[in-house]
């Protein structure tokens, strides 16, 4: 039996301020296939994003979404999924948000792993400001705030994802949206943190990572003698950028539990049905035994 | 000859850290608080001396104590230094005990009229265990030369070593005992400070703030709290971790603050109770996150344990210096809230009614808080910690059932608050957005959203303001003299009101506890109403008089200020009151 849901329940009539041709575009329809596919009502999910253009996701969607701070969107659904496990949480933003400022929730979230499904649009540039280096930007790559190239390295997020213990490492592409719903929609199903780095043309900002330029690059894993569970060879693939550039899972490592499912105080309840229950039946008796070690 | 005194008096244990002054000296003031007696114990950290030297001071009344006090009349001296260190805190009639294995001059000490015990304390802590028992020794010659009973402190020593196993609670007891009989064979009855068990007193708890304010939260709701650590606030989350697993409660130790406060904010959003508790650099790093509670209207609780700043400051002292600094933190205007209870009931109070708050008026709570009343331990009448007083009032919050199929998450409202629904229920989304955003959550620029959503959300203030409490008022009516304090001074201002009357003086205390948004008319008036003022904070700069200069234009006659990170004496005050009021008093 197949009862998908409609994914246009997500449509949403808010006025959308990407550029024609962004990348930003697929990714957000192949979000909502993906959710519509797995049969997550909008009044189930919750998307949460940080600031920037990509940031801008949870807007052009009818869903639970909370925009938060630039870097900031990984622990912020990290407490909404620690209050209320039953939430499907989603996290969508940039590969500034996510590697620049965030980068230290990248790393603390993917060792944590939270049942949480993180999306990067990863554009290798600042949009919304108008085009500066991002931390996956290449070295000597050109923009305003590197006038005569950037002198950094670029961030490789496959490794860290990787050397940070995350469970579920994949690769998709803008340029390919059946491809990333599927991508997105594995990443769901992966019980833990899963991590969705996605290629994302800026049409606007980055005149050198195009479409073009990707589809030059571009392979699938799945079309190869590749198994995402050998953490060796995923360690090699993580590696691989420039000539050739992987699409598909990276790495997949199931059975581990979540977070929250080893978070004893949850079981039997979490703080959200806690504090309600409280609200309707106080019960001081319970609270005054704690009183006891103060005598 | 000094007077014989029985129940009035104050100990302080001095040594290094590692030598147990701290376990040692909380110890002794339950077996104080098990007798009946009131017992303020305070801690002071200090780093200026290698080693570091710490020190546990205590009151002890059979009247209900606020603070502590000088001059001390026991010294219990764990390291040669500690004998010295304190001298001029003894008062005349009083003793220091030490192990007789130090070498001290003891000439300085007979000088002031000190009574100078070397006790075999290291010798009998050796033959029973070994040297670190040294504490237990002090304790148990404390007990002797006070002439107080044993069995209170076999009772502390045998609960506190249990852990430990039976043959460190029969080592420790032997050693507290031999040490008792040491002190009792040498002084007798002749030490005139006496410490007795109160016939038919009332049994008290012994905590300190933080214990309260995250017992008060518990009752309130808390159900989550994520914080980093950071001095004097890590025991907040401490407690909560600890708490029986019944209660599930949700603890999380993030990797820094901004997670901290972002994590509590995301789950308030959820629909659970959330706080996080910080220290002024913590804080720091939160700011931003407070403005996105503004904005968001997700409701959370942050404590604020004050010390010594700026940056690093002074770790383990205490300051009120950011009073200002949380008033204003995090860049536009929103609405918020800021309490700083003053006794450990009312951070007990404060750890629910902030979570009321947060829920009813959406918005940031600060508690500030300090390490003299996050670390100090007070004794505290149960009745004072009163769960059948707890109300659990979520404001304007929907019930998923109650949810309507067009709801707006910021819909216009008359009070500026809007229902709140949370993510989950089966009705419709919920949102919430950094970005200024329309009734239904969806972010615009329009001047036209922008200026009934600003006003509503800062009306909110105007609503909490009609329930922000005014400055409780200590002391006599039309006193010639009124103090003006808030947050942790509290116990210390209203003994030096105490003083200052029982001198002849005329004063008494207005004391705040609500800090933000000001009840501005009504305090306008109350403080119209004092003839001298004298604004008494632990801070340089005197920010409660900017505040109620500020909010009210009010201008008090005079300020007093401490910044060494040490807390005001009583004494300390009522003698600058007396030396400064009337000098260029302004009538």
């Amino acid at each position: 039996m197949v009862t998908r849901l409609d994914f246009k329940i997500y449509d949403c009539p808010a006025d959308v301020t990407w550029c024609p041709g962004c990348g930003d575009f697929a990714i957000l329809r192949a979000l909502k296939v993906a959710l519509a596919d797995l049969e997550i009502s909008p009044y189930d999910a919750l998307v949460v994003s940080g600031i920037g253009c990509g940031s801008k996701l949870p807007d052009y969607m009818t869903v639970n979404g909370f925009m938060t701070l630039h870097g900031r969107p990984l622990p912020v659904a990290t407490g909404a999924k620690l209050a209320n496990p039953e939430l499907h949480v989603i996290v969508v933003n940039g590969d500034g948000d996510s590697y620049g400022i965030g980068g230290n929730h990248f790393i603390q979230t993917a060792r944590r792993n939270p049942d949480i499904t993180h999306i990067v649009e990863d554009n290798q540039i600042y949009g919304l400001t108008k085009g500066q280096y991002s931390p996956t930007s290449e070295k000597g790559f050109i923009t305003s705030t590197s006038p005569t190239g950037s002198i950094e390295m670029a961030f490789n997020p496959m490794v860290m994802a990787l050397a940070s213990g995350a469970g579920f490492i994949a690769r998709g592409f803008a340029g390919e949206p059946k491809h990333l719903t599927e991508l997105i929609k594995q990443g769901m199903r992966h019980h833990g943190y899963a991590l969705i780095d996605v290629l994302q043309p800026c049409v606007t900002e980055n005149k050198v990572n195009t479409y073009d330029w990707y589809r030059e690059r571009v392979y699938h894993l799945e079309d190869e003698a590749y198994d995402p569970a050998d953490g060796d060879g995923a360690w090699q693939k993580a590696h691989e950028w420039g000539e050739r550039i992987p699409l598909g899972v990276l790495y997949r490592s199931e059975g581990h539990p979540a977070y929250e499912d080893e978070v004893k105080t949850l079981n039997g309840g979490n703080p959200v049905t806690r504090v309600r229950e409280l609200a309707r039946s106080p019960r001081p008796e319970q609270y005054e035994k704690l009183k006891a070690k103060y005598f | 000859m000094v007077e014989r005194v029985t129940n009035e008096m104050s100990i302080l244990i001095g040594g290094d850290a590692g030598q147990g002054v701290e376990s040692g000296g909380a110890g002794f003031a339950k077996a104080f608080a098990r007798a009946g007696l009131h017992v303020f114990a305070m801690q002071d950290f200090r780093s200026r001396i290698r080693g570091g030297h710490n020190f546990f001071q205590m009151r002890l009344s059979e009247r209900p104590v606020y603070s502590h006090r000088d001059p001390v009349q026991l010294v219990v001296a764990l390291t040669p230094d500690s004998v010295m260190m304190h001298l001029d805190h003894i008062a005349e009639g009083g003793a220091v005990i030490f192990a007789d294995t130090f070498k001290i001059d003891e000439g300085p000490l007979r000088e002031r009229g000190i009574s100078v015990d070397a006790l075999p304390l290291t010798r009998i802590a050796e033959k029973h265990g070994n040297r670190i028992m040294m504490n237990t020794a002090s304790l148990g010659a404390t007990a002797g030369i006070t002439g107080f009973p044993m069995e209170y402190l076999e009772s502390v020593i045998s609960e506190n070593f249990a852990v430990k196993g039976t043959a460190a609670v029969e080592a420790n007891l032997a050693v507290a005992r031999e040490a008792f009989e040491a002190a009792q064979e040498r002084y007798g009855n002749d030490f005139p400070f006496r410490l007795s068990p109160v016939p038919g007193a009332r049994q008290r708890m012994l905590m300190n703030g933080n214990e309260a304010i995250a017992m008060g939260a518990l009752a309130g709701g808390c159900r989550f709290i994520s914080a980093y650590p950071m001095t004097p606030a890590t025991s907040v989350i401490e407690w909560l971790a600890a708490a029986p697993a019944e209660y599930g409660v949700v603890t999380k130790h993030t990797e820094d603050e901004i997670a901290a406060v972002c994590m509590a904010l995301g789950a308030s959003f959820a629909g659970a109770r959330a706080m996080t508790a910080t220290s002024g650099g913590g804080l720091s790093l939160m700011v931003e996150a407070m403005g996105l509670s503004g904005i968001t209207e997700v409701p959370l609780v942050m404590v604020d344990a004050q010390r010594g700043g700026p940056s690093t400051g002074m770790p383990t002292h205490t300051e009120q210096s950011d009073l200002l600094f949380v008033i204003h933190a995090s860049q536009g205007e929103f609405p918020r809230v800021v309490l700083a209870p003053g006794t450990v009931e009312e951070c007990f109070e404060a750890g629910w009614r902030s979570f009321n708050l947060a829920d009813r008026y959406q918005c940031p709570v600060l508690i500030l808080t300090d390490t003299l009343l996050a670390s100090s331990l007070q004794t505290v009448d149960s009745g004072d910690i009163d769960f059948d007083k707890v109300v659990i009032d979520r404001g304007k919050t929907l019930e998923d059932e109650d949810v309507p199929g067009d709801y707006k998450r910021f819909a216009l409202s008359p009070d500026g608050v809007s229902p709140r629904a949370f993510p989950g229920n089966p009705a419709a989304v919920v949102t919430a957005a950094s970005d200024e955003h329309m009734e239904d959550g969806h972010i615009s620029e329009a001047a036209s959203v922008r200026v009934p959503m600003m006003q509503k959300r800062m009306q909110k203030l105007e609503t909490a303001r009609d329930e922000m409490r005014l400055p409780a008022i200590y002391g006599p009516e039309g006193a010639d003299i009124t103090l003006i304090s808030w947050g942790s001074t509290h116990g210390t201002v209203r003994h030096a009101v105490d003083i200052l009357n029982d001198s002849g003086e005329s004063a008494r205390m207005m004391h705040f506890t609500d800090l933000w948004p000001l009840p501005v008319d009504a305090l306008r008036e109350m403080l119209r109403s004092c003839r001298r003022t004298v604004v008494v904070e632990q801070n340089y700069t005197s920010q409660l008089a900017t505040l109620l200069r500020m909010t009210t234009g009010f201008e008090a006659n005079l300020t007093l200020n401490k910044y060494d990170g040490r807390p005001f004496g009583p004494d300390d005050i009522a003698a600058a009151v007396r030396r400064e009021v009337g000098v260029g008093y302004k009538a």
